[in-house]
């Protein structure tokens, strides 16, 4: 595969790399994302997978490297201002608020894109009211009826099933409007049917909405299945990139992760 | 009977008050609060206007401590220095009582803004034991500050007027307190339905994921603590002109630890919750002493050993709080009315 023009990239890292005291969590990778497509990140546990999605999300600062998101070096930007560039995450054990409704939650995602001050809030001046009714009316119409959850949204999350907080999880992500989305495990623990909704909302975030997807997922039916490019990462080092058939087909990542046969690769 | 909840909008799905019945509930509730002085005796209106300011400065506690989730032990301070601000005005700088109480409240507002400063590297039992040093503090400011502050013989302040009338009585000054109690509680409970009142929510629960959702950890827990002792600072406003004096031993420890009775009572992070703890925490102890007062009529050494009980009681009914309703007396109301949005019917 040839590397595509810089344009077509929507995140590209240059030799990224992060520590914590001795432990190599990175060591100088290079993930390319193309817009539009659905990335995955796989590797055996403690490869670095959610070390670069923290990277990428702000949360690590990397002792080394550049990431370059939609043409801009946010290597240094906090990670509070990301999600204003249009940067949104899921988190691998669900980070949603538990003391509000799923509502709520997903409100929250919005939080940057949204202007009322704390004086108009306090008044709840004709501003504030308008801006709320029309975040309702777009989490109504582009979320909460896209990903099914409408019977949900008065409930509390703490009293949702493990699937459904992982798609209020999603639902909020999306409210944050994302160009490029972050998935950390986004089917870890689900039972058959939640797995094949959760990869229906996925394939219908990048298809219908082109929302470009990086993914990091143990499953490797559903990384096959999903994703356009596959990066695999061992001890923090990059040690293969390609699309699924070239992945399944390269003897390091075979030997490194997939089992010395490759038979413990699991067509969903 | 509620069966369902059906609205053609969302602006009608996000109001307050959501179902005719409980709008219906907040006009006789305002009836009740403007029939109440025509009716009730001094006493009574001595606790109402007490009821009053407390809700007020347990407002501001509970959208800190209850929302935003960042634990004061100094709120009687801040509510102090809204009463020595007021106070100061009033005398000093001759301010009518609509400007000289806020700016009691910002004063607190900026007192808040400065004691808060530490919350974004200290949470829990550290910011706790911070707060309390803001208490110490200001309480040692309000006593030994004797040229600004009248030391402990306090400033003495001329009762509130607007247009040649004068709020003197308790009953007129009922008027002030409620008026301005239901207009904190408005604007708080606005407060929750923007972005600002869930980025709170959501720093309490979760801080690290707001702070990758887009929301400064720094300025939400900033603008927590200026809104709470701004509410504070009202409170302790209203009081000067409910007392009509100001001295320092009005605003103690013992009254920062009975706000967060209140807000525990009634329950955390719940506006309704606060002026349900409000009330029972100012009544309670009243109703006690009622009752040990009573008693005295059949048995004239009662109250020897009947007073010590009235604090035995109400310290365990707090405990009994925080062992069976952790979420106050909001949860129980709540309770109470999911009873009946089906009754008759059962569930």
């Amino acid at each position: 595969m040839t590397s595509p023009p810089a344009s077509d990239l929507i995140l590209s890292m240059e030799q990224l790399a992060l520590s914590f005291g001795g432990v190599r969590a990175l060591a100088g990778v290079d993930l390319q994302v193309r817009r539009g497509t659905i990335s995955g990140i796989i590797g055996p546990n403690g490869a670095g997978k959610t070390s670069l999605l923290n990277c990428i999300a702000g949360f690590y600062r990397p002792q080394s490297g550049r990431i370059v998101f939609d043409g801009r070096d946010i290597t240094r930007v906090p990670a509070a201002r990301r999600p204003a560039l249009g940067l949104a995450r899921t988190f691998q054990n669900i980070a949603l608020f538990a003391g509000m409704t799923v509502l709520d939650n997903i409100k929250l995602g919005a939080h940057c894109h949204l202007k009322t001050g704390v004086l108009s809030a306090l008044a709840f001046t004709a501003e504030a009211r308008g801006e709320e009714e029309a975040l309702r009316e777009e989490v109504e119409r582009d979320i909460i009826d896209f990903l099914e959850i409408e019977h949900l949204r008065n409930r509390s999350v703490a009293s949702l099933s493990y699937g459904l907080q992982k798609r209020v999880e999603l639902a909020r992500a999306l409210a944050m409007r994302p160009r490029l989305l972050l998935l950390d495990e986004p089917i870890a623990g689900m039972n058959e049917e939640e797995t094949e909704d959760m990869a229906r909302f996925i394939l219908d975030i990048q298809e219908e909405r082109g929302i470009t997807v990086v993914l990091i997922e143990h499953d490797m039916g559903v990384v096959m299945d999903l994703c356009d490019r596959v990066t695999v990462l061992s001890f923090g080092e990059q040690i293969a990139a390609g699309t699924p058939a070239e992945i399944q087909a390269d003897p390091e990542v075979v030997r490194a992760y997939l089992g010395t046969s490759g038979a413990g690769v699991r067509r969903g | 009977m509620l069966i369902g909840n059906y609205k053609v909008s969302y602006a009608a799905d996000q109001a307050i008050f959501r179902t005719p019945a409980s709008r219906a509930w907040l006009w006789v509730l305002l009836g009740v609060a403007v029939a109440f002085p025509f009716v009730a005796g001094d006493y009574f209106l001595y606790l109402a206007n007490l009821v009053g300011i407390f809700t007020i400065a347990a407002l501001g506690l509970n959208i800190l401590t209850g929302f935003t989730g960042q634990i004061s032990l100094g709120h009687a301070a801040f509510v102090g220095v809204g009463a020595y601000a007021t106070a100061i005005a009033a005398t000093r700088l001759g301010l009518p009582f609509w400007l000289a109480v806020p700016a009691g409240g910002l004063a607190a507002c900026l007192a808040g803004a400065l004691v808060g400063t530490p919350s974004l590297r200290i949470k829990g039992l550290y910011l706790a034991i911070a707060t309390l040093a803001a208490q110490v503090i200001l309480e040692w400011v309000f006593t030994n500050w004797t040229g600004m502050t009248g030391g402990i013989r306090g400033i003495n302040v001329a009762p509130a007027g607007l247009w040649g009338f004068e709020f003197d009585t308790d009953r007129r000054v009922y008027f002030l307190v409620a008026g301005l109690a239901a207009f904190h509680t408005w604007a708080a409970a606005n407060l929750f339905r923007t972005r600002v009142g869930r980025a709170f929510i959501a720093v309490r629960d979760r801080d690290i994921s707001a702070e990758l959702m887009g929301i400064d950890l720094f300025r939400t827990k900033i603008s927590a603590f200026m809104i709470s002792s701004y509410y504070a600072g009202i409170a302790g406003g209203l009081w000067v002109y409910f007392a009509k004096v100001v001295t320092p031993e009005s605003f103690p420890l013992s009254l920062s630890i009975q706000f967060l009775a209140m807000i525990i009572v009634g329950g955390l992070g719940s506006i309704k919750g606060t002026l349900f703890g409000a009330v029972f925490v100012t009544l309670v102890p009243e109703g006690l002493r009622a009752v040990v007062q009573g008693a005295t009529a059949y048995s004239p050494d009662a109250m020897s050993w009947l007073a010590p009980m009235k604090d035995i009681v109400f310290g365990a009914m707090i405990v009994g709080f925080l062992v069976f309703e952790p979420h106050g007396l909001a949860e129980i109301w709540n309770r109470i009315r999911r009873f009946f949005w089906l009754w008759p019917f059962p569930k």
